[in-house]
């Protein structure tokens, strides 16, 4: 599903950001990447939406190899992934409802329809008497939630998040991940990155720990 | 296409919204396109009713065929034959020389100076009716009679028809060059505006390119934006410029009073009124395309 092959990424400035990166990720796994910051976490994860390009190696995600993917077929790939972003991106000039449509609209997602599962999407993270509400109003979790309902109400096939827990209590980190793992259960295809360690304590799932670039096996 | 129609819709209801969020500075761009174009469309309709004055005022052409003193009876029958046969001409007049000279005693003053002379000086001539046709057509109808044979001398005024063609044409390329730059400024302007929006509208952008939006799909709601206020601005320049005609008009109506002459400024045909209309909306669709090319080409991951 997510195969790297010696993909190496240089910023302009000549940084080494990820240093002949290979792993395969199956359809219906999840996998957490973690790694102090600065590690290469984010533009690990960047590279899979196309947000960034690498400097040279081959990125597989879904069958197509997107490390030369044309301009005009990028938006049919990210329409394939919900992306959990670590600064939210939530747009303050709308309730969140439109918020979660947004997707849909981008997707031309037939309107009647769209609703049912813009509610269904934040149903699922606990939002759903909150639809009416301005983000400017939602606390640091509820926006995180928001943010994740935006990412799963297209029913993407492969969910991508940036550290969703970062700036929240344990409580409601734990209350992130299970969101995460339920996903993951109804066959989501989950990559999480994160440096919280106490998080990922015991966890069955995969790890890809990043230090400098470099991945240890 | 119920989902195609809610993407349009969704663009146009993003545009209105700008309006009513931003409505001087909207208004302000309108004006300033609206007054742009009011330009070149009030000299295009001076230059249109300035050639439909010609065509009222000028005489149908006429030609005046003088033959060699010496033609024959058989000879002037030939010219005539030329005359009948010959298409553009409408209508002709034989005057021969002995009533071109009553005529010119019955002037009077130069009476007694032809009484004294031995015989009659003046040819046979012809005067000739044609159709009315461009100075060029007329130039080549005027060659052709002047190869006749027998024919002296043939006459036409072609002189002031000319020299008004050429002021006219001089006109038109005033008209094309203001327009041209002054389109060049509409795109700009527009350029500018989609520009502004674009920057309030960043976050959204980011975002939805971020998710999956097409180029399009966030290229509309400007492009919508960008023609809508072109269009409007087309409306303006047609409201100042029909305003322009009727107070002309009025001032018109007095000075051509003095000369006895009745002539109105006209407003331009309804194709040219469309055209109007359409084509600023195309700039201002240009001028956002552009803009927001110019944007997405800069966001783009190299």
């Amino acid at each position: 599903m997510i195969k790297f092959n010696k993909v190496y990424k240089y910023f302009p400035d000549g940084f080494c950001a990820l240093n002949k990166i290979t792993f395969t990720i199956d359809t219906g796994e999840m996998v957490f990447v973690t790694g102090h910051s600065g590690a290469g976490k984010s533009t690990l994860l960047k590279l899979i939406a196309a947000i960034e390009r690498p400097t040279s190696g081959e990125i597989v995600v879904s069958g197509q190899n997107i490390e030369r993917l044309k301009k005009n077929v990028i938006p049919i790939l990210r329409r394939n992934i919900g992306l959990v972003f670590q600064d939210h991106k939530i747009l303050f000039d709308r309730n969140v409802f439109a918020n979660v449509l947004l997707p849909l609209q981008i997707s031309s997602f037939d309107s009647k329809a769209a609703a049912g599962r813009v509610r269904a999407a934040l149903d699922k993270v606990g939002l759903l008497k909150k639809e009416k509400a301005l983000p400017i109003t939602l606390s640091g979790g509820e926006r995180q939630r928001l943010c994740i309902a935006r990412a799963v109400v297209h029913r993407p096939s492969i969910l991508i998040a940036d550290e969703p827990t970062g700036n929240l209590d344990a409580a409601y980190a734990q209350d992130i991940m299970q969101m995460f793992k339920s996903f993951n259960q109804v066959g989501v295809t989950v990559l999480m990155a994160t440096h919280d360690a106490t998080l990922l304590k015991d966890t069955p799932h995969r790890i890809l720990a990043l230090n400098h670039g470099n991945l240890a096996v | 296409m119920n989902t195609w129609l809610a993407q349009h819709w969704l663009a146009i209801i993003f545009t209105l919204k700008q309006f009513i969020l931003t409505p001087f500075a909207s208004m302000f761009s309108i004006f300033v396109i609206g007054i742009a174009f009011s330009l070149p469309v009030g000299t295009y309709m001076l230059l249109d009713n300035i050639q439909s004055f010609s065509k009222q005022t000028a005489d149908t052409p006429q030609f005046s065929l003088f033959l060699e003193l010496n033609a024959s009876k058989s000879e002037i029958e030939t010219i005539k034959q030329h005359l009948e046969q010959h298409p553009q001409v409408i209508s002709f007049q034989f005057i021969p020389k002995q009533q071109a000279l009553q005529q010119l005693m019955q002037v009077g003053t130069s009476g007694h100076a032809i009484n004294s002379l031995t015989h009659n000086p003046l040819p046979d001539a012809f005067t000739v009716t044609t159709q009315h046709a461009s100075p060029k057509v007329l130039e080549q109808l005027y060659e052709t009679m002047q190869k006749w044979p027998n024919i002296e001398y043939v006459q036409f005024d072609s002189v002031w028809t000319k020299r008004l063609d050429a002021i006219l044409e001089l006109g038109r390329f005033v008209t094309i060059l203001l327009a041209t730059l002054l389109s060049t400024a509409l795109i700009m302007v527009i350029f500018n505006t989609i520009r502004l929006q674009i920057l309030t509208k960043r976050d959204e952008i980011e975002v939805s390119k971020l998710i999956g939006a097409t180029d399009n799909f966030v290229r509309r709601p400007f492009l919508y934006f960008g023609a809508i206020q072109g269009f409007l601005g087309g409306i303006t320049a047609l409201a100042i410029v029909t305003f322009s005609i009727l107070t002309i008009n009025k001032e018109l109506v007095f000075l051509f009073d003095l000369y006895s002459i009745s002539f109105q400024l006209q407003h331009l045909s309804i194709e040219d009124n469309l055209s109007l209309l359409l084509f600023p909306t195309w700039l201002g669709w240009l001028g956002a395309r552009l803009s927001v090319a110019s944007y997405l080409w800069q966001i783009e991951p190299k």
